[in-house]
């Protein structure tokens, strides 16, 4: 997911960045009251341990492997307004330190990798806790699905930039359909590895979960959610299902992958359409232009609803959490 | 990891380049990276005169090929993207020894690895010549959030403790015959990182605890006041850019 420079257009670059700095510093404002005391090595202890977990690559399908992006998790774990900022400091420090990722791309890759992520898990996170029982399983549980949530998110989000964006004249529906497929994938196993997670600090350290708070901790350390195992079955299913010999080069991320791929699917559609209809093709982006817009706006409105509720939420919760952010942990 | 405490990606130098202050190599390289990322992919003469700009830099920070280009594999697998482009982009096609490809997609192919590829290597200098604890002092200078720089800081520190530990569960793991790679051995895998979590959590508790009692407030004390960058150090790093803007202007004149 760690796009390079000049992927997507200056303009493209500016825009997320603008909107990357300005979630960045609400959030920066929203845990200044918490952090007076000392938090900061906490933060930078989960900084590194989302950073190495996105070294840890995971199976999604034979031959595609993933890797954590982490914001869900820290997310839940911090709460949102350090979750976004623990995820885009180890996008940024990756840039600048390791050289992965573009430094004029970092504006879209945190919003897509940060941002994102930590605002629209945390508001999936929040809604499902509503419904869900208050007790570890419940957490785990919502942990799973704003985890999943948060990856399809992104990569939403992504194929968006690419409609105003465009590099290269792979169209919009290829890039959107390849994209949102092959992290819908990697989404699930973002999500296993997040309830896992949750789980087993549940178990031994529940005051360490920002998200747990009002959980009913005489209902014994978190079992395993037999949910899991279900949708682990119905992933597994899927991967048959869309074709093992699809994933057979090396061992590629999301992104990287989709890059890849589009490519085949473009292909293909072009022998099925005839190449009339690219004839007067102008706009790399944009290939039918009704199915085109309506995916687009739906998937704006999506983006945009998970992202703005995740920063209502947050800015609520500073307002009314003030005296609450500083209940000692443990 | 065993070898020192020098980053994998640092070059241990004593060039003109290591010796500039980080905030202005930070400045110089983003400057140069977002002039390559905004040329104009037909402006042909702009990225030669990029690479040419780069070599320079290379040479006087005495960074070798050898050790850039096998780091350069980051951006693989887009480059693997870029040289399919030619084949699935829509668009009229031109033939390239009987295979016809897309005018477009070869364009965008190239657009594509060009400003990745030089992107790459310029940050890649950037960090060969650079210490990460520097780089991140660099970027407080430049009036980064001390918030920010500060959960870098102290994520970098704790970075090589979690990858040490990460090792060992994986050693033990492995030593007793478990080796978990397929989906259906995630639990394991997730477990083992839950115990990370704590376990780096809490020792993350016990430095901090140590930290306080020692009369650590918020912020690490500043040990050598850094003196501020004259003009001649702001004139030798801005060189970088500043050729690429000569190559920018020359491409508009030749490219039109």
């Amino acid at each position: 997911m760690h796009a390079p420079d000049g992927f997507l257009t200056a303009p493209t670059a500016i825009v997320t960045g603008v909107l990357s700095a300005g979630a960045m510093a609400a959030s920066i404002r929203a845990s200044r009251p918490e952090l007076d005391d000392d938090r900061i090595p906490l933060a930078g202890v989960t900084a590194a341990f989302v950073f190495a977990a996105q070294m840890v690559n995971f199976p999604v399908a034979a031959g595609t492997t993933g890797h954590l992006m982490g914001g869900a998790l820290a997310a839940v774990l911090l709460g949102p307004s350090l979750g976004l900022l623990v995820v885009a400091v180890v996008v940024i420090v990756q840039a600048i330190g390791f050289a992965d990722g573009g430094l004029t791309a970092l504006g879209y890759n945190v919003f897509n990798m940060a941002v994102v992520t930590a605002l629209g898990g945390w508001a999936v996170f929040r809604g499902l806790r509503r419904f869900l029982p208050a007790t570890a399983t419940g957490v785990t549980l919502a942990a799973f699905v704003a985890s999943v949530a948060s990856v399809v998110l992104s990569a939403m989000a992504f194929s968006l930039q690419w409609l105003f964006g465009a590099s290269a004249a792979v169209p919009f529906d290829t890039v959107f359909t390849a994209m949102v497929g092959v992290h819908t994938l990697i989404g699930i196993g973002e999500g296993l590895v997040t309830a896992g997670v949750v789980a087993a600090v549940l178990a031994v350290r529940p005051d360490l979960v920002r998200g747990a708070d009002g959980i009913d901790r005489a209902a014994g350390p978190a079992k395993l959610p037999r949910a899991r195992f279900v949708l682990a079955a119905v992933a597994a299913s899927l991967v048959v299902a869309i074709g093992v010999a699809q994933f057979a080069v090396d061992d590629p991320d999301g992104l990287e992958r989709v890059a890849e791929d589009t490519g085949f699917i473009a292909s293909a559609e072009e022998h099925a359409l005839g190449s009339s209809v690219f004839a007067d093709y102008a706009t790399a982006g944009v290939e039918n232009e009704t199915v085109s817009l309506a995916i687009a706006g739906a998937v704006g409105t999506l983006v945009t609803l998970a992202v703005g509720t995740g920063l209502l939420l947050l800015v609520r919760d500073r307002r009314r959490g003030g005296a609450a952010a500083h209940a000692p942990t443990a | 990891m065993g070898a020192g405490h020098t980053h994998p990606l640092y070059v241990h130098e004593h060039s003109v380049v290591h010796h500039l202050p980080a905030h202005v190599k930070v400045v110089a390289v983003f400057t140069f990276t977002a002039l390559v990322a905004t040329a104009p992919r037909e402006h042909l003469l702009a990225f030669a005169g990029a690479t040419v700009a780069l070599l320079i830099g290379l040479r006087v920070a005495r960074v070798r090929l050898r050790f850039l280009l096998p780091r350069l594999a980051v951006v693989t697998p887009f480059l693997v993207g870029a040289v399919l482009l030619p084949f699935v982009a829509s668009g009229p096609r031109t033939e390239v020894l009987g295979i016809p490809l897309a005018v477009e997609g070869l364009w965008g192919g190239f657009g594509i690895a060009a400003r990745a590829i030089l992107g790459a290597s310029a940050s890649l200098l950037l960090v060969a010549t650079t210490e990460v604890p520097d780089l991140l002092r660099g970027l407080e200078r430049l009036r980064a959030p001390r918030l920010l720089t500060q959960i870098a800081a102290f994520m970098v520190r704790y970075l090589e403790v979690i990858v040490g530990e990460v090792s060992r569960q994986r050693r033990a793991m492995t030593a007793r015959g478990y080796d978990p790679r397929w989906l259906w051995q995630l639990r394991p895998l997730t477990a083992g990182l839950g115990v990370l979590f704590v376990r780096s959590y809490e020792r993350g508790e016990r430095v901090h605890a140590a930290m306080r009692a020692r009369g650590f407030e918020g912020s690490m004390p500043v040990l050598l006041a850094e003196r501020p960058a004259g003009a001649r150090v702001w004139t030798v790093a801005l060189a970088l850019p500043a050729m690429m803007v000569v190559a920018r202007i020359a491409a508009v004149l030749v490219h039109g």
